[in-house]
């Protein structure tokens, strides 16, 4: 399994990058060199130097730090999100496919109403409706991701549902519980957990999109997009605060996504 | 089975989607925000207010007859009135639609152009230097975040450089061409205007681009990998086993095979564009759609904010209506299932 | 007592087609009567979509037939409530056509083999894993390879897990569903003698269903020729071969390569595709493509008769 993974230099990459976000996360008060909402008027627009690695914002503070810590509130909504939408999107796809008949045409209608909306549209007029704040956006991206690991596993429960496998266990005598949790849902769970690993690294993405107009963290949380959103009045006087946050989000979708490709190959039984 | 049948099929069943989707909107718009009378009439209302300004506004009727009311609001153009411009939010979506479509379209030809090619050029270069590079290109612009690069081009072509425009469709004091579209590249055009021609085009370098990169990322990422999967097949194989050159097997055989299959994502990549039009227009003070849509976040107008989304929504599904229609007549099998 | 005995059996399903989804039914097995004896090998063969693996499933009522009976041991299948299904399940298996798919690829040959055996409630854990071990080498694979994954494995060898994961539960009759199509010639001979070795030793009833006549002929000890849904002969093996009395049968075994080069044979090629069997023609089904047919064949429906002594055909002209 070990070889399997650093046989892939790209997995690797991917593992290093969110064992590094992960203890970011873990360890942000040791890491930030200062605090992430001290103001500083002193030391406001400082170019990136040995006090501050990437430099300072218009009222001093640190932007280092201020990433630091924001890596907590990125990782948290990619956690919670997925943490949401996949038990519930797992389950009505697993539904809607062993079940079929109309149970399935309502729960996929459903889904296709979900997704003629371009997801961040959705979110957003979400979001918007609950008003601004971090949660909101959560539940926002929760209400609209679930429909995607829907049609993931509905789409693989019925191509299992009608394997010979199944016969074989129906001609055993298994019950239709049996079948159901022992056959189906861990050969139809595969690529809807790679999906949710992608996702993290999407859902962080959306997030801070979404604060960037203004729906999700409020001034002054140190949250990745709200600081991008914020550098736009700076850009002038401060490349660099317009620079890292962005970099962070960049890295932080590459770690998820690069890892999440690198699952698909793992969990792959043919390749074990 | 027929060309027509199958338009009509299509139709049909986007009844129930949007049907659907009015309920989604309707039920956002309608019971998430808790109380609208509240929200009018501020914190300072009496209770006596709150509930006269409830029945005037109908908000004591049964949801039923709430969402009846909305539909038949619909049904006319009445998408409510702007609390932040003071105009109804039809006018206001048909006044900023035009930068939108524009922008986006721009951004679709972009895509196009440059990223067929490169799946292509990637999988017939598998796992050369040429490959590789591709794919991380690839996938750094489906991790981009498109509205920090849109900050980064700022800064750089803008800011620094002074090469290109950073902000709005054309130069400062600069006239708008006779309305015809309100795409100012289409109308300059049409009308002869080169000089508002070039600067609408120097526009929207910057926003397009941005917009286009994580678009190009998807589509170079699917014609790569439909472009593998039809040269691993058979007939590709017969094909160079006959000896026919390897440019004719490639741009003869394959490429029709191996594109196909990304038309049908276009539909998909196109609602990408449209939601990330929201934030990059949000970078480069464009004044479309996404643009009207943040301002109205910012000053809680509700309706304008939930018509965007209806809009938004309506011209994803017309495009992928005319993505599969237009797939239906490419691909000769459908013709005959 | 046969052990096996099907009366007029149907299996009809209701299809949607079209943009209005007009239903049509296709008669995929269409009042089929057989029976087979203990110990002994009754082969079915048609081309596909003739209905015979539809036979097998339906008789397992893995798909729920639409008519008929099916008696096993004397007892009415048809009429079982799940719980006795279940136990008829012990006594009835199947054996499918395609190894890679009939094995569920994340479950280790161990788990799988065990799964009969867990399903029913039967033994010990260390029994079962006993019983596992010792059957595994019946079929001719080693104990340490139980560990590994189907996919480790080749065709030939995941058909022999297919086979005893179905001798698991030591049942009495294995319907054989295209058991050795999928899998190479030189492996195939290597399956049917397992097959065969096992019947031997076990007494096991087979119902052989394929394609391929030759195949039909190695194993069985009566065969049953299938045409849109229906019987068109039934006898012993050598009755059908050396003198087949339904000209479709004829047709089938013309195809088949003959030992001694110097011995001219006609070879009779059918007219025709096979019809839908949406749609089947009015009267003998085969009319269409029979060389023999006349007017009447369009419309007389012809009775399974028994031609010479335990020799049944369904033809007017024979």
């Amino acid at each position: 399994m070990v070889r399997r993974i650093t046989s892939s230099p790209l997995t690797v990459l991917g593992l290093v990058i969110v064992l590094i976000i992960l203890i970011t996360a873990a360890f942000a008060p040791v890491i930030a060199t200062h605090s992430p909402t001290e103001v500083d008027l002193v030391s406001k627009l400082e170019a990136p130097s040995a006090e501050h690695y990437f430099g300072t914002d218009e009222v001093g503070r640190d932007i280092f730090s201020r990433i630091v810590y924001g890596t907590r509130i990125s990782l948290r909504i990619g956690l919670l999100v997925v943490a949401i939408s996949f038990p519930i999107g797992t389950i009505l796809g697993a539904i809607a496919g062993y079940i079929g008949g109309r149970v399935d045409q309502v729960i996929m209608r459903i889904t296709d109403i979900f997704l003629s909306f371009p997801g961040i549209i959705l979110a957003m007029s979400i979001a918007a409706a609950l008003g601004p704040s971090i949660e909101n956006v959560m539940l926002a991206l929760a209400a609209t991701w679930w429909p995607w690991y829907t049609r993931i596993v509905r789409s693989s429960v019925l191509s299992i549902k009608h394997s010979e496998y199944i016969e074989a266990n129906r001609a055993l005598g298994a019950n239709p519980f049996r079948i159901l949790f022992k056959e189906i849902v861990p050969n139809a769970m595969a690529p809807a957990t790679i999906q949710a690993s992608l996702d993290l690294g999407f859902v962080i993405l959306a997030a801070a999109g979404l604060s960037f107009i203004g729906l999700g963290a409020q001034p002054p949380s140190p949250e990745w997009g709200a600081m991008l959103s914020n550098s736009r009045e700076i850009l002038r006087e401060a490349w660099w605060a317009a620079t890292f946050p962005g970099l962070a989000i960049l890295l932080t979708v590459l770690g998820f996504n690069l890892l999440g490709d690198g699952l698909n190959d793992l969990l792959d039984p043919k390749q074990r | 089975m027929h060309a027509l049948q199958f338009v009509a099929k299509r139709l049909l069943l986007m009844i129930p989607i949007l049907i659907g989707i009015s309920i989604l909107t309707f039920a956002i718009s309608n019971t998430i925000p808790g109380d609208p009378a509240r929200l009018i009439l501020g914190p300072k209302a009496t209770p006596e207010g709150l509930e006269a300004l409830r029945e005037d506004m109908g908000l004591n009727d049964p949801l039923y007859v709430q969402y009846g009311r909305y539909m038949g609001g619909i049904a006319q153009g009445d998408l409510g009135q702007s609390t932040y411009s003071q105009r109804p939010v039809l006018n206001d979506l048909l006044r900023y639609s035009p930068a939108t479509f524009e922008l986006t379209m721009f951004a679709m030809v972009v895509t196009l152009v440059v990223g067929i090619p490169f799946g292509i050029i990637s999988a017939s270069r598998k796992d050369k230097l040429a490959d590789q590079f591709t794919r991380i290109f690839a996938l750094l612009g489906v991790a981009m975040p498109a509205f920090w690069l849109g900050l980064l081009l700022l800064l750089f072509f803008y800011l620094k450089l002074g090469v290109l425009p950073g902000s709005g469709r054309l130069d400062g004091g600069m006239a708008p061409p006779d309305y015809i579209t309100g795409m100012y590249t289409v109308d300059a055009l049409l009308t002869g205007n080169w000089p508002v021609l070039y600067a609408a085009i120097m526009h929207l370098i910057l926003p397009g681009l941005t917009l286009a990169a994580v678009t190009i990322g998807m589509i170079t990422r699917m014609t790569r990998s439909s472009m593998l999967s039809v040269l691993k097949s058979d007939y590709i194989r017969t094909a160079y086993a006959k000896g026919a050159p390897e440019n004719r097997v490639l741009y003869g055989h394959a490429l029709r095979n191996g594109v196909m299959p990304v038309i049908t994502l276009l539909g998909m990549a196109f609602g990408h564009a449209l939601g990330g039009s929201v934030l990059v227009e949000a970078v480069f003070s464009w004044p479309g759609l996404g643009q009207y849509a943040v301002n109205a976040i910012n000053y809680l107008d509700f309706p304008a904010v939930m018509g965007v989304t209806l809009l938004i929504a309506v011209i994803f599904i017309l495009v992928n209506l005319i993505v599969d229609t237009l797939y239906f007549f490419i691909d000769p099998r459908l013709k005959h299932n | 007592m046969a052990l096996l005995e099907v009366t007029n059996l149907k299996q009809h399903f209701i299809i949607k087609k079209g943009f209005l989804g007009e239903k049509t039914t296709v008669k995929a097995v269409d009042g089929v009567s057989l029976f087979i004896e203990e110990g002994q090998t009754l082969g079915i063969v048609g081309e596909s979509g003739c209905g015979k693996s539809s036979l097998g499933r339906s008789i397992l009522r893995l798909a729920e037939p639409t008519e008929g009976s099916i008696k096993f041991k004397g007892e009415e299948v048809t009429d079982m409530n799940a719980k006795q299904m279940k136990e008829l399940r012990k006594e009835m298996q199947i054996v499918f056509q395609d190894p890679y798919a009939s094995l569920n690829p994340r479950n280790t040959v161990r788990q799988i083999l065990e799964a009969p055996l867990a399903i029913h409630n039967i033994g010990s854990r260390k029994e079962r894993r006993e019983k596992v071990e010792l059957l595994v080498e019946k079929i001719g694979l080693r104990k340490d390879q139980l560990n590994n994954y189907p996919h480790e494995f080749s065709g030939g060898q995941r058909q022999r897990i297919g086979i005893a994961r179905a001798l698991m539960l030591e049942p009495r009759l294995i319907i054989a569903d295209e058991p050795v199509s999928a899998l190479d010639v030189s492996v195939q001979s290597q399956v049917l003698n397992l097959m065969l070795e096992l019947q031997q030793e076990m007494n096991l009833s087979y119902m052989f269903i394929s394609h391929d006549l030759s195949v039909v002929q190695h194993i069985s000890d009566k065969v049953a020729v299938m045409y849109l849904g229906k019987v068109v002969e039934i006898s012993d093996v050598e009755k059908v071969y050396s003198d087949p009395k339904h000209p479709y049968t004829r047709a089938l075994l013309s195809a088949l390569p003959v030992p001694d080069p110097t011995q001219k044979k006609e070879r009779i090629i059918l007219q025709g595709d096979l019809p839908s069997p949406s749609n089947p023609p009015s009267g003998c089904p085969f009319h269409t493509r029979c060389p023999m047919a006349t007017k009447e064949c369009a419309e007389i429906v012809p009775p399974l008769e028994e031609k010479t002594p335990g020799h049944f055909a369904a033809c007017i002209h024979t």
